[in-house]
């Protein structure tokens, strides 16, 4: 019996190895590599590269790319799309050439000022924050219920404030990632306004105690007690470092 | 963004994607750095597209976008690195004609088969026969989703498919005794 030709016969190993064939097609395969000793060779082959292949190492997308497409995302979900801080890490000579050709095309490039960048990642997760179902993972204002639930979720306890009294109430607490840092956040209301409190413990790295604004978000940041602290909110600057005060 | 039917937001195309659009850059433009530009590009100019996106397969929509994005980088670093080419080539030339620094695939398999040949030889795939075994094996997409990403139809995936597993087990004569 002269076996189907062996070469038309490839594709369709092939694309059994891949699961694409129809019943009836793979049923014509297995016939022929019954009667076909170097097909099914070339079949074993086949499956053998790959099951090495599926072995290989998926590249998976670094953090800091993850958290720079959630901030242009967050940045487009709140109108703010197209001109924003768009963060582009240490661009090689290939990147600029990239660079130059898309921004020729798309018109819609903008490269970030140089400099510290944390001031557009902690309002980039202020206003990610304020998307809904996103503010709290925890919410109390309870400040004995919101302090045992970082325990166990971070690998520090940040300090908890009750300050009610002053006229910032804590709502809740959550967790969130910013490049470097796993932040304790305590989320307080000033009348509507909402003033997030990022809190991770204070590294080697250079740090700056002072205050501005981006987007119209007001943040002051300091340092205390080994954390570093970040408040920031759309409250005016005023009564944030009131709160910043009351903290320190 | 633009108004949701029961259309998935951009953020829900992106966001679940990410792995595999990386993946797919990476082993397109095989640097690092370069890759993460290429995600964020794609990113940027999935944005300005999806407002004409109407359903589908979201996935691969993203990831087109992603494998054309990559060309692009490819070909203006190819620019960029010898911008005094006579010859006047198609952009689609120009990538397919970029040297590639790692060893040929027979000679990169000819040894161990280990992980680390097995990556070498695959990243010495011309890009074309390299993207769609890219798809097929670490993404595993169907011979259809591929087609829709590279642009090609479903036969020839099938036959870049053939081509580039023939390369990667080709040292010892492996499909190789077979008269094609």
């Amino acid at each position: 019996m002269i076996p189907d030709n062996c070469a038309s016969m490839h594709l369709l190993i092939q694309a059994d190895v891949d699961g694409e064939l129809e019943p009836a097609e793979a049923a014509r395969v297995a016939a022929h590599l019954e009667i076909c000793p170097s097909c099914a060779r070339l079949q074993q082959r086949l499956l053998s590269l790959s099951s090495r292949m599926h072995g290989l190492p998926r590249h998976r997308a670094p953090e800091l790319l993850r958290e720079a497409v959630r901030t242009r995302l967050a940045k487009e979900a709140a109108g703010k799309g197209g001109g924003g801080r768009w963060r582009r890490a240490a661009l090689g000579a290939a990147g600029v050439a990239l660079a130059a050709s898309l921004a020729a095309s798309l018109m819609l490039f903008a490269l970030l000022p140089r400099g510290d960048a944390m001031p557009d990642w902690i309002v980039a997760a202020h206003i990610r924050a304020l998307q809904p179902d996103h503010l709290m993972d925890v919410a109390s204002s309870e400040q004995h219920t919101v302090k045992p639930w970082f325990a166990g979720r971070l690998p520090f306890s940040p300090p908890v404030k009750d300050l009610t009294q002053a006229g910032f109430p804590l709502i809740g607490g959550r967790l969130d990632y910013l490049p470097g840092h796993t932040a304790g956040t305590l989320v307080y209301k000033r009348r509507e306004h909402i003033i997030d409190l990022f809190i991770w413990p204070a590294g080697d790295e250079a740090f700056v105690s002072g205050s501005g604004a981006r987007d119209g978000y007001n943040f002051v940041r300091w340092k205390a007690g080994g954390m570093v602290f970040w408040a920031v909110s759309d409250l005016n600057a005023g009564e944030l470092e009131e709160f910043a005060a009351l903290w320190r | 963004m633009p108004p949701q039917q029961e259309q998935p937001s951009f953020e829900q195309v992106v966001l679940p994607n990410l792995d595999a659009a990386y993946n797919l850059a990476r082993w397109l433009v095989r640097d690092a750095q370069l890759a993460e530009d290429v995600v964020q590009d794609s990113v940027v100019r999935g944005l300005t597209y999806f407002a004409s996106f109407r359903g589908g397969d979201p996935r691969a929509w993203l990831m087109r976008i992603v494998r054309n994005t990559a060309y692009t980088a490819l070909a203006a670093r190819q620019q960029a690195l010898r911008h005094t080419d006579a010859r006047e080539m198609t952009a689609d030339e120009q990538v397919l004609n970029v040297p590639d620094p790692g060893a040929n695939p027979e000679a990169a398999l000819s040894g161990a088969e280990d992980a680390e040949r097995l990556t070498d030889a695959l990243r010495a795939l011309p890009p074309e026969l390299r993207e769609c075994l890219v798809l097929k094996e670490l993404e595993e997409l169907s011979y259809k989703q591929i087609a829709q990403i590279t642009g090609v139809p479903i036969g020839t995936v099938m036959s870049r498919l053939w081509r580039a597993r023939k390369m990667l087990m080709g040292a010892a004569g492996e499909g190789g005794e077979h008269d094609s």
